[in-house]
Parts: C-alpha cells; structure tokens; sequence
C-alpha cells in the first residue's frame, strides 16, 4: 500500500516537474531551470509531507486505533481553552495594533482587513450556499462606484451613501443571481465570471459617468459627527476620518460587524436553508427548501458585504479606477476563501491575513504572489481540500465522496 | 451442492460497501464452466452489486474473487473485462449516440483477431437479426427491447468466457423475454458460461442449473435450479405460487 | 469599397476569427464531453503554444529558415508548438485533475482554476508582461475578391483550421481510440467494463484539445503579430461561448458556434462602437445559458456528439 501510495507521489512529482520546468525556466528563449527547480522543491516537498503525515497517522491509525491524530487532539485543547479569553485576545490585539504599528503596515492592516471581509462575504455565496462565484469583485466595484458618483454628484456622506450602495449591490446581487438560479455549478462559474467582466467593461467605456480608465479621484474621506456646544449653540460637526489609524479602526469595525452578521447568519434557519441547498439541492427543494429565494438571498447578502468593502475602498483611497476590479481580485478573494476553509469564519480570516501580509513584507516574493495563488488553490484541494482551519460540517463533503479509488461516482447514461 | 466441474468463478466471503451501506455482506459461491446460474431475490438485496463487485465497479472492501482460479478483487473494471469477463448491466448502458454497429464494435474493444470479431459479429446478427436491419441507426433511438439485444450482443462481441447478466427481462414483452432466454441457451451451447441475475426468478431457474437466492446481502439458499423451482419457500416468496 | 465588398471582407474576417475560435473551443468541449469539467486552464494551455511558436519562430528565422524552407519552417511550429501543449495538457490533467476525480465538482473547478491562474502568471514571470512581437512571416500580399483583400496568411489559417478539425473529426468516428473516447463520454462505467482503459482515454483527450488550441494559439500570434501572457483569458471566454451555444460535448457544436460568434463580433466591430464587442461576447454568451444552456446541437439525437 505504501508503495502504491510512493509509486503516486513519484509520478505526481514527475508530472508536476514537466509542467513547472518549461513554464518557469525559460526566459523568453534561454532556459534558466534553477528558480524552477526550487518551486518544484517546495511542491514535491509538501507533497512529501503530506504524504507523511497521512502515514504517520494512518499508521498510528492501525496501532492505536482509538486515539485521535495530533492534529483533533491540537484542536481540542485549542478549543478548551475558554473561548472568551481567545476572541477577546485577538480583539486586544487588534485594537491596539495601530498603536505598535507605522503607517505603512496598518495600511497593509487595512488592505488585509478589507481582503478579509471580501471574504467573509464571498463564504456565503461559495463556502455556504456552495455557488461557485468568479465575478464577486463585481460587488465591490459597485460600492466603490456608488460612493464616489453619489459624493462627487451630490456630495452625499459616506453613511449615506453607505445603505444605497448596499442596496444597489443587492439588487445586482439579484440580477446576476437570477439567470443562474437552475444552473449547475461550471456554468454558473463562467456566467459570473462574464458579469464581473461585463461589470468591469462598463465601467470602462462608459466615459461620461465612470470618467473610463481614468477613474474618479477626490471622494470625501468617511465622517464622524460630534457635538459642538461652542458659541453657546447646538451643532454637529464633522470630523473626517483622514489618519489611517481611524481608517483602520472604521474598517476594523466594518469586518467585526461582518463577522457577527455571518455567524449569525451561519446558525439561522437561513444558513442551514443554504447549507441544505449546497448538500443537495433537489433534496432541499423537495423537503420545502424555497431553494429560489435562498439562493437569491445568498448572492445578495454576499453583495452587500462586497460592496459595503467597496465603498470603504474607495472613500479611503479617495480615488477609483476599473483596474481595480480585475478578474485576478475574485481570485485572490477566492483563494482566501478556499485556503481558509471554505466555510470556516476564523480560516478565512487567518487566511486573508496571511496571503495579503506575506507578499507585502516578502517584496522581493510580490511577482510571485499570484502564481503561489494559483499553485495553492490547486495542491490545496489535492492535498487538504477544507482548508487549513476547516469549517466541520464541510469537511466530509469536500473530500472523495467514497473511499474507492477506482470506483466511478456515475453510471452515467445521458 | 455437489460441485462437479471444475469452477470459473469463485466468490468467498465477499464483501462490499456503498458509502457506508454494507451491501455485501459475505457472498460466497461457485459456478462450474459451461453452466447457467441464476441469481433471485428481492428488490435491494444485492443481486446487481454482486455483479458489479465482480466486474470490478464497485470494488469489494474484504473477501476473494477467483476467475479461472485466479484472484481478481483488485483489479479495474477494464482489466477484469481483460480477463474474459463480459457483463450486460441493468438498463442496458447502450452507448446512446452511437449506432448498433459501433456499439458491437466497442464490444469487441480490445481484441485484435479481425477475422474472429467479424465472424463473432456474423453471429451476433444470426443471434438477433433485427440488429442487421438497425446497424446504421444510433442506439439511443432503438427500441427497448432492440437495445437489451444489442447489449447482450455486445457482451458477445468480446467472446468472454464467462457472460454477468443483469435483468434482461426488465421492461420486456414476456414474449420477447422468452426469446431472449432461448438465446441465451444458444449462447451457453456454444461454450460461454451464464451468470444471471433475475427478477422474474421463474424464467431464470428454468433455464439454469444452479440457482442462489439472495436476501439483504446474503445468500440465504443454494441448490439445483430444479429443486428450487419446488422450494416451497421459493415458490412462495419469488415465483408467486 | 462598396457594399458586396465591405460584406466579403467581413465576412472572411469572420470566419478566420470564428475558426480560431473553433478550434479553442474543440478543447473545451473535448474535456468537457468526457469529464464534465471546464478546463479553465485551457485559455493558459492556448497561450503557451503562441509562445513556443514565438520562440520557435524567432529562432527559425535568424537561421534563415522562413526564406529558405518556409513550409518546412510552419510544419515545425505548429508542430513543436503542439506537442510540447500536448505534454503540458497531460501534466495539468495529471496534477490538478485527476487526484480530484472522485470528489465534489466545487474542489474540481477550483484546482482547475487554480491551475489557470498558476499557468497564466508562470507565463509573465518567463516571458514577461508586455507584448512579444511575432515574425511576419506571410507579408502583406493579398489576394483581392470582388474588392475584399485576403491576406495569404489568412488563407492559410483558415485552410489548417479546417484541415484540423476535419482531421479530429475523422481521429473521433473512424479510429479505436477515437471511438474509445466516444464511448467513454457517452457512458464511463460502461466503457470500462468493455475494457476501455479511462485513464488512457482522458489523456489522450487532454494531449489533442491542447494541441488544438496551440494550434490557435500560434495562428493568433502570426495573424495579430503579437502574443502576451493574459491574452488566454478573453479567448478563452469568447471560445467557451462557442463552445456552450454550440451544445458543449458537441465537436461540430463547438465549430458552429465558434462560427457565430466569430460572426456576432465582426458584425459588431465593423458597424458599431467596437470598445464594446466584448460585452457583447460575454451577453451572448449569459443569454444562451440562460435560455438554452444545451446549446444549439447539445439536445438532438444525431450523430453529433463527441
């Protein structure tokens, strides 16, 4: 078995070694190997670990059959230690982060906050209700868009603009919800991925209200009103929150509030309405699942946290433009999503934390960001399909749904 | 059971699971060369995933396997269908945008002996002449009863020695049914042995030799066919007397 | 140029589009047929035979070969381009299929998807993010019909996509393998119990939609004269619509469609604004899967499918 299992990995590793070599080592037309081989090391050698550790348990497994693996046993005394102490760390942490910090890194501190809350609200479309969304950057370029025209129109506030934004996300939520309703997962992906696209082109072309590829630039920063009680009279004044430590905190806010909405929203009726619709959806349907609305309702609360995202973006940059909101951004949201766990609120989190901040402290790794995006989503679901922090319920699912390795799932006759 | 002959296949203790459905839950038997044997039961009792467990499709989890003496549980579908083992599954699995012809052809996939397959095809077409008529047509516009012959044909076509059945009866005009069987008869004279599983337990033990009654994932009777057809239990539970 | 030449002009600009597009799609459609998987990384994988045939190409001509032996020089693109595709399709299949094939089509599309983007930036980092200029290897003579101007290379496009698919169409219907891969698309459990080796049957399929699409890829490099690494992304979406409204599974589906839309997108760009032709692409390509996402020739029971 274990040699079957070597035999696997040697050709696995040979496979893995004609698609890097060629694909990284040549430069235009001289052939440098050496930045290859290393990335097939890295490869071959977390498949090797991998490897390793299933033997290791599997092994265990055998001796003493009744004790759990290192990692459920890591899990639960994580998981004793009281829960309140843990959250309320973190919280801590975060709080006075902008504190310890320069500029340049609770700038990062934001970006990665803004990632993550893009990914809390991608969960529920992918990680809950299970529909595979590639154009979700679509939704925040709406409320980026819908801030800067409603400011630099009307002048509307940040707060203001805020739920209209949220709303138009929802409704075109709804709009590209709509279309895919009976569709299967590969399809919905493509048409997604052809309305974030359709999105971003608009925004292109239509000169006269986005200003095209130039972008709009000189929104107001978000305000915070206090009191005035100076010349004897009563008056709100505002104060614009301008210092990136105030942006940080709004965004900080925006993502704990994200949070709370999504665990809530994970253990209400509705959460489990989606989690029976990405389990099986004739099922749902059949034991009275309004599986329609659900799935309407998925894309369009994922749109409003997309687009709540947006908005911040673009108040803070005070600038906007479509290349922001290119393809790779639903994927690097995505990959967060899936490198977390898809599913799994704290997975997300570490997972937006860790793919936004490590390539901006590694500078000299930032080209190779996005091809250790891609590489990741792949080995991921290869190797540990639920992410690293995985969501329990989505575990089983996500791994081979039976455990014979030549079995073929279908008896397909169409 | 007196095992005269010398066996080509040999199941003992054979096990196997469906996720986590224990469908299989120690099946043994034997079937002499050049015999007919059926398999009975119920709805659900296991009949086609016995079969499919030989083929190899759904792989079984504990047990052994002999074909010609030789085990073969751990082998692929396509490496079991290698070693002379046809099968003519439930619902037929006709290639449905094919036609007749290539349907054969595929049946006849992996041997190289042109002349013999064009010989085998002759006979197909001696066997069930309608499919002559219809070689052109694709097999998903045949008939029903046109599509289980073609499937048997198929089976055929790879000259196995040793022939799975599946229901041929399913959905059929019990004269077509009885047509059926009587091809199979000829088929069994030419030297391929028969395992049938069968729902209409009545024509399958008239034809067989051997038959095995199976219940939840056991088989709970074995004998000749002609004294199960006596069986009181028999003819009470499966032949509806 | 009057109106019967402003027509044939488009009209062959039409075709040579929409056969590159055919021949992309073929890929799509293929792997789609027997796995029921969007190779999302096929845009990536037809991106990669442009630029082996830039490379390839260079090289041939600072030796001299385009004026010495030029078909001889085109033989070796297409064929060098092709085959080194054909290995990669093997490999991503290998890497990011194959381990995933029992488990839940959500974990599929994203390895491929992945594997897309892994491909897509593996192509920056070693060719870099501007444009490669191809060799002009066919000048700009052209043939005038009726006042519309053909160029030779178009021509000559348009004949080898037409010889391709021809030539996979004979490879699917009339040889072993061939049939094999129908076979299997049409039913797996079935085609193995017939002895049809699965395994086998998948890569061949992804060694012969890639090189199809290298074969674009390097027709896309000659004709435009440049090729860039994100270039895979927008043909890989048009060439998806072709292959969905031709019914996907289908091989002379994807060719249909790929026609039409090589049609809709000429059409647009000639009479109207041309910044928004790929909006167009990507609403024909919502509205067929929307309104018949079995495509044109997915649902009839004719001999059309793969």
């Amino acid at each position: 078995m274990v040699r079957q299992e070597l035999q696997k990995l040697a050709v696995y590793a040979f496979f893995l070694a004609i698609l890097l070599i060629p694909m990284l080592g040549f430069r235009s037309a001289s052939f440098e190997p050496d930045r290859a081989l290393k990335i097939w090391g890295v490869f071959v050698g977390i498949l090797i670990l991998n490897f390793i550790v299933k033997a290791v348990r599997g092994g265990r497994a055998a001796v003493e059959a009744h004790k759990e693996p290192w990692t459920e046993r890591t899990r639960e005394r994580i998981s004793r230690i009281p829960r309140l102490y843990t959250i309320g760390g973190l919280a801590l942490l975060a709080a006075v982060y902008p504190l310890m910090a320069n500029n340049y890194m609770i700038d990062v501190g934001i970006t990665c906050l803004i990632y993550v809350s893009l990914g809390l609200g991608l969960n529920i479309v992918v990680g809950l209700c299970g529909l595979l969304d590639l154009g979700y950057i679509a939704f925040y370029a709406v409320g980026a868009y819908t801030y800067s025209l409603l400011n630099l129109t009307f002048g509307v506030s940040f707060w203001a603009a805020l739920p209209m934004g949220v709303v138009l996300g929802m409704v075109c939520g709804c709009i590209i919800g709509y279309p895919t309703l009976k569709m299967r997962g590969d399809y919905l992906a493509i048409v997604t991925l052809g309305f974030g696209e359709i999105v971003r082109l608009v925004l292109n072309n239509w000169d006269s209200l986005t200003a095209g590829p130039n972008g709009l630039f000189g929104m107001k920063r978000p305000t915070l009103y206090y009191p005035s009680f100076a010349d004897g009279g009563f008056s709100w004044v505002a104060y614009y929150l301008k210092s990136l430590p105030a942006l940080y905190y709004l965004i900080l806010i925006i993502v704990v509030l994200t949070i709370v909405g999504v665990r809530r929203l994970d253990n209400s009726r509705i959460g489990r309405a989606w989690i029976a619709i990405r389990e099986d959806e004739t099922a749902a349907e059949l034991s009275g699942v309004p599986t329609t609305w659900n799935k309407l309702l998925a894309y369009a609360l994922g749109a409003a946290f997309a687009s709540v995202a947006g908005a911040f973006f673009a108040a803070k940059l005070s600038y906007t433009n479509p290349n922001f909101f290119l393809f790779m951004e639903s994927c690097i949201v995505l990959c967060i999503v899936v490198l977390g766990g898809v599913g799994s609120i704290p997975g997300i989190v570490v997972a937006g934390f860790v793919l936004i901040a490590v390539p901006e402290i590694f500078r000299g790794l930032e080209n190779y960001r996005m091809l250790a995006f891609g590489a990741i989503m792949t080995i991921m679901m290869v190797v540990k399909p639920e992410g690293l922090i995985p969501a329990s319920r989505r575990k089983r699912e996500l791994h081979a749904t039976d455990p014979h390795p030549h079995e073929e799932s279908d008896g397909r006759d169409r | 059971m007196a095992v005269t002959a010398k066996s080509i296949l040999e199941l003992t203790d054979v096990h196997t699971y469906y996720d986590n459905i224990h469908a299989l839950k120690g099946i043994s038997l034997s079937i002499p060369e050049g015999d007919i044997a059926c398999l009975i039961g119920a709805n659900g009792a296991g009949k086609s995933t016995t079969l499919l467990t030989i083929s190899g499709v759904q792989p079984a989890e504990k047990g052994e396997i002999r074909f010609r003496g030789e085990p073969i549980q751990h082998l692929r579908p396509e490496q079991v269908a290698g070693k002379g083992v046809a099968q003519t599954p439930e619902g037929r699995q006709i290639f449905p945008r094919m036609t007749t012809f290539e349907n054969l052809e595929m049946g006849a996939f992996l041997r190289k002996d042109k002349a013999a397959v064009a010989e085998d095809l002759e006979w197909v077409f001696s066997l069930f002449p309608v499919l002559k008529e219809r070689a052109g047509q694709l097999g998903g516009t045949l008939s029903g009863g046109e599509q289980q012959m073609l499937a048997i044909g198929r089976s055929l076509m790879s000259r196995p020695a040793l022939l799975l059945l599946d229901e041929p009866s399913l959905g059929l005009a019990p004269k077509l049914v009885e047509r059926i069987f009587k091809t199979l008869l000829e088929i069994n004279q030419k030297g391929t042995t028969i395992f049938l599983v069968e729902q209409n337990a009545h024509m399958a033990l008239n034809i067989s030799r051997t038959g095995y009654v199976m219940e939840t994932g056991r088989i709970v009777l074995t004998d000749r066919a002609s004294a199960l057809l006596e069986n009181e239990q028999v003819k009470k539970a499966y032949l509806g007397e | 140029m009057d109106l019967t030449a402003l027509l044939l002009q488009q009209m062959v600009n039409a075709i040579f589009l929409g056969s590159i597009y055919a021949l992309i799609a073929l890929g799509y459609t293929m792997v789609y047929g027997i796995i029921e998987l969007i190779n999302f990384a096929h845009g990536e994988l037809f991106t990669a035979g442009a630029f082996i045939g830039v490379i390839v190409l260079s090289a041939l001509q600072q030796a001299g070969w385009v004026e010495s032996h030029f078909v001889l020089t085109l033989i070796i693109v297409f064929g060098l381009a092709m085959a080194y595709v054909a290995v990669l399709g093997v490999a991503v299949e290998h890497v990011a299929y194959k381990p995933l094939r029992n488990s839940s089509r959500l974990s599929a599309l994203l390895s491929a998807l992945g594997m897309s983007i892994f491909l897509s930036n593996g192509m920056m980092l070693s060719q870099g993010v501007s444009d490669r200029a191809y060799p002009q290897v066919f000048g700009l003579q052209a043939i005038e019909i009726l006042g519309a101007r053909i160029t030779k290379g178009q021509i000559f496009i348009i004949l080898l996509a037409i010889a391709l698919m021809v030539a996979l169409q004979l490879f699917v219907h009339r040889t072993r393998l061939g049939k094999a891969m129908r076979a299997t698309a049409q039913n797996r459990t079935m085609a193995r119990m017939l002895g049809i080796d699965i395994d086998q049957t998948i890569r061949i399929t992804f060694m012969i939609g890639p090189a199809l699409g290298a074969a674009a890829g390097v027709m896309v490099g000659l004709f435009y004269g440049a090729v860039r690494f994100d270039m895979g992304f927008i043909f890989m979406i048009k060439a998806f619509a072709a292959a969905i409204l031709g019914g996907i599974g289908s091989i002379p589906g994807a060719m249909l469609g790929g026609l039409i839309i090589g049609v809709i997108e000429v059409g647009w760009a000639a009479f109207l604004p041309s910044a928004w032709k790929d909006v167009t692409t990507f609403t024909v390509l919502i509205l067929v899967l929307y309104l018949k996402p079995s495509g044109l020739l997915g649902e009839s029971v004719s001999e059309v499918r793969v």
